[in-house]
């Protein structure tokens, strides 16, 4: 048995953060297992520009972003195994892992930090009537081929849903020399960022189609064509809407799910908002001593965030490691109500917060003019006005601890208060 | 008078702007959150520009492509011209982060650089 105090799952921008962190706050004795052959995650594949401006107020490409963490760690003398698989991990913190190069271990660690990001919701998920013919992939897989191996996917493209990845990729097809003839999105809105819509979409004149969804797939061993319909409120398909798009390939950028099979076999209890592992105000899931961070927790739109996130799950896996975190003293509960779908963490212990908690929560609707209402028990103690709320836009929301520290209640709960 | 209502690109805020030229030349801007927006705003409605974001073929390599960019915004219409160049390209390891792959694209004082070691 080989052991560590940090050990690290996944080496993307949460585990390259988190590490990182962990040895800044002392720790010498990290590891980092990767299963891709070279750190940084999906960034890698993310060629296009935007990323880092809150972290470093400039902004850079995804493989940018990932080469500043990647050589810090390095630089940092952070230990780190690519190709290698994590197999299993257990509440007692013990890890079994593969690679060609070391074979199989067993590795025990005081600390663990989950950092397995997310993966693609596929066409199986959706369920999208029609053929089964090549020609189909998610919007993610596509994106690896083209930028990673080279490989133009198809011709004639149709994107159904509208997330950052399928108009990244729209705009990415099109300066390849695809046509992409039309995105899709079955809500009355689009889940990606607006300056994503400006630049992907209308640059190139590509038509948004809002509640719109692919009602059929064509095509034996190609796809075809495929038939679109617009959707009534209940998402149900009108009939007498259809038009036909003759096409040979289809993007599906239809959501994110975090990629838990690690945490429940595990026996981490999980969010069925998020998705992802119940955390505290630390970033500690409800296994004492296995930390969370980024993509495994919920999915986040910018990395920044998710950077920031992990540099807090990575310094607590510090503070843990000399056992510097309280169970003890009070705690509270978070709850999302009225027009909130989720809020990371779940739990709060009031005494591990320094100065500030950081909330991170998403709207289910898009509210303009509202107000995001923070009650303690049934007590307001603070409103924050927001301009525009929409379910593609993460809030995070800063709030001091003495907005809190010295009150008694069981539950916070946050509610969209809309305008009058 | 002329109004113009876009949505600011610089950064993942998106925010709407709504720009007011008056009769004497004069810009008024609303809704941004930053000084970017006004620069933004007078830049998209006088001389666009992008950055352009792809990838050139590697020889010898383990990798098959390298990821680049341009160095500055690149006006809007020349994007498919710069992207048929960039795609005549061939390089071979080694590179570095920030090393420039095609100098002064199109004459556009715009260089193409590495967005990754290789």
């Amino acid at each position: 048995m080989i052991n560590y105090e940090v050990v690290v799952i996944g080496g993307g921008p949460a585990g390259l953060a988190a590490a990182i962190e962990a040895k800044r706050n002392g720790v010498n004795n990290i590891l980092v297992i990767e299963r891709d052959r070279e750190l940084g995650g999906i960034l890698q594949q993310c060629i296009h520009n935007g990323f880092g401006l809150h972290v470093f107020k400039e902004e850079l490409t995804g493989p940018e972003y990932a080469h500043r963490f990647i050589k810090e760690l390095k630089d940092m003398g952070i230990e780190y195994k690519l190709d290698t698989m994590v197999l299993s991990l257990n509440k007692e913190k013990v890890i079994h892992a593969i690679s060609r190069e070391d074979g199989y271990m067993i590795i025990k660690a005081k600390a663990v930090v989950l950092a397995m990001g997310c993966r693609e919701r596929t066409a199986g998920a959706i369920n999208i009537p029609g053929t089964r013919p090549s020609g189909v992939f998610s919007a993610g897989t596509a994106q690896r081929y083209i930028n990673i191996d080279g490989y133009l996917v198809g011709k004639k493209v149709v994107i159904l849903g509208s997330g950052d990845i399928g108009l990244i990729m729209a705009r990415r097809m099109t300066l390849e020399g695809a046509k992409v003839l039309a995105v899709a999105e079955i809500m009355p809105y689009s889940g990606g960022l607006n300056r994503n819509i400006v630049q992907c979409l209308n640059d190139y004149n590509i038509p948004l189609y809002l509640s719109h969804t692919i009602t059929e797939i064509k095509g034996r061993d190609r796809v075809t064509s495929v038939v679109i319909s617009q959707v009534d409120e209940s998402m149900k398909p009108i009939p007498g809407t259809e038009f036909e798009l003759e096409c040979d390939t289809v993007l599906l950028s239809v959501g994110l799910i975090p990629e838990n099979e690690l945490s429940e076999q595990a026996g981490i209890e999980i969010d069925p908002r998020t998705k992802g592992p119940y955390v505290t105000e630390t970033m500690e899931t409800s296994i004492d001593g296995v930390f969370a961070c980024g993509n495994v927790v919920h999915v986040h739109d910018l990395v920044d965030f998710v950077t920031e996130e992990s540099r807090r799950a990575g310094k607590n896996a510090a503070k843990y490691v000399k056992d510097l975190i309280t169970n003890q003293g009070k705690s509270f509960n978070t709850k999302p109500s009225n027009g909130v779908s989720y809020i990371v963490p779940q739990k709060v212990r009031v005494d591990n917060i320094d100065n500030t908690l950081d909330i991170f929560l998403r709207v289910r609707a898009i509210y303009n003019n509202a107000k995001l209402v923070l009650k303690a028990d049934d007590e307001v103690i603070k409103e924050y006005n927001k301009k525009h709320l929409a379910p593609g836009e993460m809030e995070h929301l800063v709030l001091p601890k003495k907005l809190f520290a010295d009150k008694d209640f069981d539950t916070l709960t946050i509610e969209v208060k809309e305008a009058n | 008078m002329e109004k113009h209502n876009l949505i600011c690109i610089n950064c993942p805020m998106g925010c709407r702007l709504e720009i007011t030229i008056t009769e004497n030349g004069g810009w008024l801007i609303e809704g941004n959150q930053c000084k970017r927006g006004l620069s933004y705003a007078q830049k998209e409605l006088t001389a666009p520009t992008r950055t352009l974001t792809t990838t050139v073929k590697v020889k010898n390599s383990l990798l098959r492509r390298l990821p680049v960019k341009s160095s500055d915004g690149i006006p809007k219409e020349k994007i498919f011209e710069a992207m048929a160049l960039i795609n005549q390209v061939t390089v071979e390891p080694p590179i570095s982060i920030g090393d420039i792959i095609i100098e002064n694209i199109l004459d556009t004082g715009v260089n193409i650089i590495s967005s990754r070691d290789l």
